[in-house]
């Protein structure tokens, strides 16, 4: 299934994510049980909304601040033993990544699931050197084992059911078939063995951070399994790559956020670790840690009030599990790390290729991102102011009717994505290819910006080396059994 | 190094984009923000032990509830219970606790990562307790051993006294803001590790202990 790692534009993909049925019914499943107790959680706080504007303030006020708290961060990390990186885009950052997992000279890095480190695709720049990058949530090495892109920012092997999983655990883990029940708790006992050995052996860690304190130098990882703590305790190095925007001025702010994140994210009063580390400390923890500062685009959407807005996000995925495009399509369909409504906003204005200009179409604009956003982010408004910026762009750039019939096909597609008897419809049209907006036969022939809409397929870059090749390469599952 | 030119890039990029709308003064306006959530709790004592512990019974924790002292019995009685041999003391511990390790062999927490492995049980205190999250929270300091103690071994027994809990959060992190000003690594425990990544069926520990114990002492 190496086709996976290639993402397709959303109007493309979206229709194959509806045709897989069990993605669909997991998709469900999980959207509509996170949703009601997401509810429930929020509504046991009697200041949740106190909270909830008080995480917009804080937000704002360090992104209008942001040099000034960018500063303090890397002094204080400096001071406390630790050393700052500044990358400028995903090269640069991989760059420095690779260059220090080589400095250490190891084919192996354990890695805690990161939004920012996929954004870079961390793991394919690694891959270049030989070195692998074992991901160690459940869920994420369920989708290493698979070679499959993750589907949800939160239960990212929400699209494998148990009896996939158990298939690939046997092969991966080498165990003959009666060692191993489908049943979850086996299989995450099988995986408890398998990577305890990892994190003993591993020199280095990758990781992201949720949080930075700028007045302290601490970084943070909000985390359920434990991999967070031992990525971020056992390894004598560690490796954090930290979008720019993630900084807080205070150690009081994560007061805040580390409430309003547990609750919108997994639905529960508290998530089961934090982890909070400052630079390095003698004794206890890895002896160097290095923290690399991301732009990849930040910068450049500072300067403007929805910029800013979209920053805010804390990535606690709540406005996915209320989309009802999401909850339709899942995760694939968008091609970025980012999907659901915060995808439809952040990537457009990170990554700015021409094709992800469809993303704000993909949207109902009903509301229901922006009730749950625990940052208080205006998604539909902002939906709407860049729908029309890219109309405004297209019709200056061409001075043609073009940009209208664009417009008027994604306008379609919002529309289309209403219901699902709609979307199904508008499916059956596009097979028959009589739907322009979904396969293109107006767009595909666009010349200019336009072009690339039809051509992303070389996007993202295949691994060199498939995970299991490495495994199998490696001898297979020495780790079973002597942990 | 290339690295001061993306380092001057980045903050002049940012500089130039938050001209129009920075803050003369920063920290003054920082200390402006809003803040109109609960930062001081409401319980009384007993209230505040109760939600705590009831949030931990949620959250799948044996909590026991005993008197200061009791502690030895009972922390010789859970090791008992989970047939624990080996056992992480760290420096700092209570010697009035040392009863409960009788009869079994001990490793402080700065033995090896194989050591720690090898250990059945670790033994801490904590640093503070949030009553209305049921989350305890280390820093390291003495009887909490560094971190590696308390994640690797597959039963985790912390003592909790009543005057470290907390109703809320924001209480708790005033508590913590010396020890993450110093520097010290800090923790939040909240309930055993736990994952929902197989078919959203909740199933404790993929990687940190699988069992956690807290022994809530009332008159301490
Ligand atoms: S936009 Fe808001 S709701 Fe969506 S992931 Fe970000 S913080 Fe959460």
């Amino acid at each position: 299934m190496s086709d996976a790692r290639i993402p397709l534009p959303f109007h493309e993909a979206a229709p194959a994510a509806l045709e897989d049925g069990q993605l669909r019914r997991n998709l469900a499943h999980v959207t509509t049980s996170i949703r009601a107790k997401r509810a429930d959680a929020t509504a046991e706080l009697p200041d949740w909304e106190a909270l909830r504007q008080a995480g917009k303030a804080i937000k704002d006020h360090t992104l209008r601040n942001l040099g000034t708290y960018l500063r303090r961060l890397e002094a204080r990390v400096e001071a406390a033993g630790g050393t700052v990186h500044w990358a400028r885009d995903a090269a640069e950052a991989n760059r420095i990544v690779r260059d220090l997992v080589a400095a250490e000279g190891v084919r192996e890095v354990v890695k805690v699931k990161s939004m920012t480190t996929d954004e870079i695709d961390l793991n394919g720049a690694l891959a270049e050197d030989g070195v692998v990058a074992i991901e160690t949530d459940l869920a994420e090495l369920i989708v290493q084992l698979a070679e499959e892109p993750s589907s949800h920012i939160l239960v990212p092997a929400i699209h494998k059911n148990r009896a996939e999983i158990r298939r690939l655990f046997l092969e991966a883990f080498d165990l003959p078939p009666e060692a191993l029940s489908d049943d979850p708790a086996e299989l995450a006992g099988a995986a408890r063995r398998f990577l305890r050995e990892r994190f003993l052996e591993a020199r280095v860690a990758v990781s992201g951070a949720n949080f930075a304190v700028a007045e302290t130098g601490t970084t943070c990882i909000v985390e359920s399994e434990g991999n967070g703590r031992m990525c971020t305790t056992l390894p004598e190095t560690l490796i954090t790559v930290l979008g720019i925007e993630k900084v807080v001025p205070t150690w009081r702010d994560l007061e805040v956020f580390l409430q309003t994140l547990p609750r919108s994210s997994t639905a529960e009063r508290m998530n089961p670790y934090t982890s909070f580390w400052t630079g390095v400390h003698g004794g206890d923890g890895p002896r160097a840690f290095h923290l690399v500062l991301l732009d990849g685009g930040r910068s450049a959407t500072l300067a403007d009030d929805v910029g800013r807005a979209t920053l805010r996000c804390i990535r606690c995925s709540a406005c996915l599990n209320v989309c009802p495009i999401y909850e339709r399509v899942g995760g694939h369909a968008y091609g970025s790390t980012y999907p659901g409504p915060i995808g439809a906003i952040l990537t457009p204005q990170l990554r700015g290729e021409p094709r992800d200009g469809e993303l704000p179409y993909a949207s109902t604009l009903c509301g229901a991102c922006y009730d749950v956003c625990p940052v208080a982010i205006d998604i539909p408004s902002i939906l709407v102011d860049m729908r029309r910026r890219t109309v405004d762009a297209r019709r200056a750039e061409r001075a043609l009717p073009v940009g209208d019939a664009v417009d008027a096909a994604l306008r379609g597609a919002a529309v289309a994505f209403a219901t699902p008897r709609r979307y199904e419809a508008a499916q059956r049209l596009a097979r028959l290819g009589q739907a322009p907006w979904v396969r293109g036969g107006v767009l595909r022939n666009l010349p200019g910006p336009l072009a690339g809409w039809s051509d992303v397929r070389d996007l993202r870059a295949i691994p060199r080396q498939a995970f299991r090749d490495w495994w199998r390469e490696r001898g297979g599952a020495d780790g079973e059994g002597d942990a | 190094m290339s690295g001061d030119e993306a380092r001057d890039a980045i903050l002049g990029a940012v500089d130039a984009a938050t001209d129009a709308v920075r803050d003369g003064d920063p920290d003054a306006a920082h200390a402006t923000l809003a803040r109109d959530y609960r930062s001081v709790g409401a319980l009384d004592g007993a209230a505040r032990l109760d939600r705590f512990e009831g949030r931990l019974v949620d959250y799948g924790v044996d909590v026991v509830r005993l008197r200061a002292a009791d502690v030895a019995d009972a922390l010789g009685a859970r090791l008992d219970r989970r047939r624990a041999a080996h056992v992480v003391v760290p420096r700092g511990t209570p010697d009035a606790w040392r009863p409960a390790f009788a009869g079994r062999t001990t490793v402080r927490d700065d033995a090896p990562h194989d050591a720690l492995e090898a250990a059945d049980a670790t033994v801490s205190g904590c640093a503070v307790a949030v009553a209305e999250t049921g989350t305890i929270a280390l820093d390291g300091g003495p009887g909490m051993g560094r971190r590696a103690a308390s994640l690797l071994p597959d039963v985790h027994l912390c003592v909790v006294r009543a005057s470290q809990v907390v109703e809320l959060l924001p209480e708790a992190q005033a508590r913590l803001q010396e020890a993450a000003a110093a520097g010290a690594p800090i923790t939040w425990i909240s309930g055993p590790s736990a994952t929902s990544d197989i078919e959203l069926e909740r199933v404790a520990g993929v990687h940190g202990p699988r069992t956690l114990v807290v022994l809530l002492v009332e008159d301490a």
